[in-house]
């Protein structure tokens, strides 16, 4: 039957188990950076987004700078920045330093993480001073603490607030990952190039690329809806 | 009326018609890519290929205009008719004389290897090449050779342009770069710490003009005006200007 699959594909010159697989390896790549990126950038956000909302400026200072930096200028300048630019520092490839840096993989992921936790930062901050002031006032009256408030009023409703525009956050970054094949790292984009490079045949290279691509947003929306429901389930009219 | 009409568009069609037969050709660059096309210090476009349009097209009485385009859109902005030929090193394939016109080659350079100095590994030698990084410039003739050679042994590792595979040989990510010989002798042999190795390797039949299909009457245009500047000596004029050798097909 492998056999019967194989012939059936290695007629055509597009679609032959090489350039499947290769897709296939560029899939599992950007996957993996995609995944990582946003798991890491939302465990820095948390934090970030809520000593951003603190009044003293020289906590939220800080964090201003970041994510005006990360969200002002373009993802691709920052990969540019961290992958040729670290390895144009004297002397950085005798420090340990390089052992992480070599690689694409890493600069790419350090790239992509700040970015999308300076979105996230933005998104988390967000949500967290838009809770209406009676819920807290009312936590107060219960004697809660600041910590016992963030924990039990504040962030639960934020995340209620914030889960839309972070689905939104998590799809961008899905899409940005396509960036990554200009630093020789073989995502699904760089696969296509790959591919379109041998064969010449741009339609069939990127049209089968986009459809992977949309796939991947079918299955992040489905996922995002369901979370949706859960968190927003008191929201629901009775009886539905 | 209707006479009226088709006579009035007519009309038109042979008024766009010899504006378009008198409209400049657009040709099309891939910039870095030392000595054959570069921006000069001033920012003005030049080289060896742009040279050899320029005089082609003072040989053909046609207005000229270059177009900056990258490598990777280079086939499909000539379909699209974003420009109507590209002279940026295109090397004559049959993958691609199956989507473009090619003129007569117009110059043949092989692909040579070159590395930080003290690198002294056999290229040809597989089992000392191996999990060393080479790199190449994504759907060049090089990249095809490595692709079929090395595919398995070596890490490949493939650019969009040359400058960026030349940062990444001097910032120690790559061992080799495999690229078309002059732009490793200007761009990687005239720094230090860097050095040929090996054997430079001869790749297919030569780079020529690639063109729409369609386009036949400026390819026999391009083809005789490329062979008068051969004969007249204007060809090897401007070759003596950017290299110590003989690349002429």
């Amino acid at each position: 039957m492998p056999d019967l699959i194989s012939q059936w594909l290695n007629q055509n010159d597009i679609f032959t188990v090489m350039t499947l697989l290769e897709y296939w390896n560029g899939l599992v790549t950007t996957v993996h950076l995609v995944f990582l990126s946003l798991l890491i950038g939302l465990v820095i956000a948390l934090p970030l987004a809520i000593l951003r909302t603190v009044r003293n400026p020289f906590v939220s200072g800080p964090i201003w700078v970041f994510t005006y930096l990360f969200r002002g200028t373009p993802l691709l300048i920052q990969l540019y920045i961290i992958y040729y630019g670290i390895a144009q520092i004297p002397g950085i490839q005798e420090t340990f330093w390089w052992l992480i840096f070599r690689e694409p993989f890493y600069p790419a992921l350090l790239a992509f993480t700040l970015n999308t936790a300076a979105y996230t930062t933005e998104i988390i901050r967000g949500a967290i001073i838009a809770t209406p002031v009676g819920e807290i006032e009312a936590a107060k009256a219960y004697g809660m603490s600041w910590m016992l408030r963030m924990r039990r009023i504040i962030l639960p409703n934020a995340a209620r607030r914030a889960v839309q525009a972070y689905s939104n956050e998590v799809i961008f970054m899905l899409h940005a990952s396509a960036i990554a094949s200009v630093v020789t790292m073989v995502d699904l984009t760089g696969a296509a190039r790959n591919i379109y490079a041998r064969t010449y045949a741009p339609f069939d290279a990127f049209i089968f690329v986009a459809l992977i691509y949309l796939m991947l947003t079918f299955i992040l929306v489905f996922v995002f809806r369901k979370l949706e429901n859960h968190l927003l389930r008191h929201q629901r009219p009775v009886n539905s | 009326m209707k006479k009226i009409l088709i006579a009035a568009s007519c009309a038109l069609a042979m008024l766009t018609g010899s504006v378009q037969a008198e409209d400049s050709i657009r040709i099309a660059f891939d910039v870095p890519y030392e000595p054959f096309e570069y921006k000069d210090e001033n920012g003005e476009l030049t080289g060896f290929e742009v040279e050899l349009a320029a005089a082609m097209c003072e040989e053909m009485n046609a207005k000229c205009e270059f177009v900056i385009q990258a490598w990777d859109g280079m086939i499909p902005g000539l379909l699209a008719r974003k420009f109507d030929a590209i002279m940026s090193s295109m090397s004559v394939t049959p993958e691609r004389a199956e989507r473009v016109l090619f003129s007569k080659p117009y110059y043949n350079t092989p692909g040579g290897w070159f590395a930080a100095e003290g690198f002294d590994i056999d290229v040809t030698d597989m089992d000392a090449m191996k999990d060393k990084s080479v790199g190449v410039q994504r759907g060049t003739t090089m990249d095809t050779f490595v692709t079929e050679n090395m595919t398995g042994v070596v890490n490949i590792k493939r650019y969009n342009t040359a400058g960026d595979m030349v940062l990444d040989l001097e910032g120690q990510r790559l061992d080799v770069v495999f690229v078309d010989y002059p732009v490793g002798e200007q761009t990687i042999k005239n720094k230090d710490g860097f050095i040929e190795i090996g054997e430079s390797v001869k790749l297919g039949e030569g780079v020529g003009v690639a063109m729409r299909k369609r386009d036949t009457d400026l390819a026999k245009r391009a083809n005789k005006a490329l062979d008068t500047l051969k004969e007249n000596g204007t060809y090897d004029a401007i070759m003596k200007k950017y290299f110590a050798y003989d690349i002429k097909v």
